[in-house]
């Protein structure tokens, strides 16, 4: 399915400096009225320039009035963050697309264990806010143990601690704090969910601290925020069509099929729903898989690849399209 | 096209099976075949709706049956409450249900019912069934029952609300009172195999692995629709495993004489949402049923009907639970069948 007649024209309602690296920037939808409900953890693709990336609602789901995300610039990246940080304006129109799901709450958990690197903090801002005021019995207790490199830098941690009182800890890498995960863990009564988002390397660590202690998979919940990132250029040959075009440095390869008129089918843009998968018929080069969703011995076939988030570095590559 | 006024009628779905479909309830029939075999199949598509006419105009299709299929309902209800059930995790995905068919019955057909919010101050009103509620959104004790049974107690179709986690959506709540022989109270909590598990022959055919991948990725507001089907002996909604000392019996009811007014073609259009807050999935099972009496009214479906009666696998009709008066529905149905060859689509036409 194309994702394409669901995106909603908005206008920037607000742009705001969070800290030296954040700026929160909120839409409402041109012609007023409600945005659509979402649900915590959801993620929006935001189109206001060439580039559409995928950015965590942060605001509270409760609110459709308008969203907000933060975005955090990414100086070594392709340009989407630093397009939205130097150009966006208040006023300015773009399209956003329907909100998505890929790091929902499990509505069955005792106790919801929250584990935020960073700018990873944004889909806990909306699923705490969801837990505070939801429609259900009883809203099982949650905590926050939110690391960042700075208090400078820990977006948002003063105004949860104070909305959150008691449940929110904070850990700053330059006053050499330190998250004390097993021990963490091995305290949580039976029951409770973990959900980690943030720098690849905070996801595999929790992950596989988590795995030791006999943590059960399908209670440790896991975002990875991967706007596609620049690479090499290459060619890309269409079977089907016999057509070539070439993808550039700074486009993703989805990007670049969108540029030659194709519509492959997409949602999430960011390597997790496994949408824009394509059949690898030869590659001239190695495959460099940046996506979540296949798995480990999918992307050692060579016969997959994602293409939203995943390049190759080489000359060529083949796909059945 | 002059608007078609909705006439509700008198009905009845057991005892003295008062049932009828107008003319204009059988030209919208959504027959399901489009070819002269069947086979499973991922026949999932876009619902799209807008066709003007059809049961596919609106989202949540209402008819003339609405008012009695909504008795009908209450009394199986009355009779067996365990038809209904919700897990406790699913009450905020119930809520999420009652938004989504408050808000498009009340856009789709004004003339029938009026939602009115205020904030979480909601004023719901379903002049068909004389129900006028004013309720707090969220809050269960200002409603009569829980939010999915309040608004399914309102909706024809059976709804399953299914929990979307672990990869993989598990059936957590239902309102389940019209099913073809398959129980809510069996299956609640099951996941997507276990509940699909007796089906025969697809699961060889990888169609619900392929079927799960396409659910686990429907986004909001992007609803998708299939068409399901069987048969039935009388116009019986509660064709359920609790009742089937009910209902079993009447398959040796049928003869020669009398399968053309005995037998139902029994349509399910099933639909998939994504519901907001929840993140769950909810499944509309829509019922529609059509005397074959009916059904031959349009020569193409006679034609094709027979067709796909006549060759269906053994296995089918076995599961689907008509094959014992099968041939005695081929032989009738032979009748109109010239042997010539029929139009694509599933359209009378």
């Amino acid at each position: 399915m194309s994702a394409e007649h669901l995106k909603i024209p908005v206008r920037v309602s607000e742009v705001a400096a969070v800290n030296a690296l954040v700026t929160r920037f909120s839409f409402s939808a041109i012609g007023g009225g409600e945005l659509p409900t979402f649900s915590g953890g959801s993620h929006v693709i935001v189109e206001f320039d060439t580039c559409m990336n995928p950015y965590s609602l942060m605001s509270s789901p409760f609110d459709t009035r308008s969203y907000s995300i933060s975005v955090r610039r990414d100086d070594a990246g392709r340009g989407g963050s630093l397009y939205l940080h130097k150009n966006l304006k208040v006023g300015d129109e773009g399209l956003i697309s329907h909100p998505l799901n890929l790091f929902p709450l499990n509505l069955r958990a005792h106790k919801h264990l929250f584990l935020a690197g960073g700018i990873g903090i944004t889909p806990f801002i909306a699923q705490m806010a969801q837990l505070s005021q939801a429609g259900q019995r009883a809203t099982p207790p949650f905590e926050l143990h939110f690391c960042a490199q700075s208090a400078g830098l820990a977006a948002y941690a003063d105004a949860l601690k104070s909305q959150y009182a008691g449940r929110v800890t904070t850990y700053f890498d330059d006053q050499k704090q330190k998250l004390e995960l097993a021990q963490l863990l091995q305290g949580q009564p039976l029951g409770t969910h973990v959900y980690v988002c943030g720098p690849a390397g905070m996801i595999d660590w929790v992950r596989k601290t988590a795995a030791s202690l006999g943590w059960p998979d399908k209670v440790v919940h896991f975002e990875h925020f991967s706007a596609p990132q620049p690479g090499t250029a290459f060619e890309v040959h269409l079977a089907r069509s016999g057509r070539s075009i070439r993808v550039s440095e700074r486009q993703s390869f989805l990007e670049a099929l969108e540029a030659a008129g194709l519509n492959p089918p997409y949602l999430c843009r960011g390597g997790a729903c496994g949408q824009c998968e394509a059949q690898v018929l030869a590659c001239d080069g190695t495959l460099d898989h940046r996506d979540h969703w296949l798995s480990d011995e999918e992307h050692a076939s060579g016969q997959k690849i994602m293409p939203c988030v995943s390049r190759i570095r080489g000359s060529s590559i083949t796909i059945d399209r | 096209m002059s608007q078609h006024v909705l006439q509700f009628k008198e009905e009845t779905f057991r005892d003295d099976f008062v049932y009828s479909n107008s003319a204009w309830a059988i030209e919208r029939f959504p027959f399901p075949f489009d070819k002269d075999s069947y086979m499973y199949a991922v026949n999932l598509e876009p619902h799209t709706t807008g066709r003007a006419g059809s049961v596919y105009e609106k989202s949540f299709d209402v008819d003339e049956h609405y008012v009695a299929e909504m008795r009908e309902r209450a009394l199986t209800l009355l009779e067996d409450p365990l038809r209904c059930q919700s897990l406790p995790h699913m009450t905020l995905a119930g809520w999420d249900l009652l938004e989504l068919i408050m808000g498009h019955k009340a856009r789709d057909y004004p003339e029938l019912f009026e939602l009115h919010r205020n904030g979480t101050q909601w004023h719901w009103i379903n002049k068909p069934l004389g129900i006028e509620q004013h309720f707090t959104f969220g809050d269960e004790a200002t409603l009569p029952y829980g939010p999915m049974e309040y608004i399914t107690r309102q909706s024809q179709g059976d709804w399953c609300v299914l929990d979307q986690r672990d990869g993989n959506l598990w059936m957590d709540a239902g309102m389940v009172t019209t099913q073809a022989d398959w129980s809510l109270d069996f299956d609640i909590g099951m996941n997507f195999f276990e509940w699909h598990a007796p089906v025969p022959l697809a699961h060889e055919l990888g169609i619900f692995q392929r079927a799960l991948k396409f659910l686990l990725a429907i986004p909001q507001g992007n609803p998708a629709r299939r068409l399901n089907w069987t048969m039935t002996v009388n116009p019986r909604h509660d064709t359920s495993p609790e009742n089937y000392p009910k209902w079993g019996p009447d398959r040796t009811t049928v003869t020669a004489d009398n399968v053309a007014e005995k037998m139902y073609l029994r349509v399910e259009l099933q639909s998939f949402w994504r519901l907001p807050r929840s993140n769950a999935l909810v499944f509309p099972i829509r019922c529609y049923l059509i005397q074959l009496e009916d059904l031959v009214s349009q020569p193409k479906w006679a034609k094709r009907f027979h067709r796909v009666l006549r060759d269906l696998p053994k296995e089918l009709a076995e599961y689907k639970g008509f094959e014992r008066n099968r041939a005695l529905m081929v032989q009738w149905l032979s009748q109109f069948d010239d042997g010539s060859p029929t139009t694509p689509g599933v359209g009378p036409a």
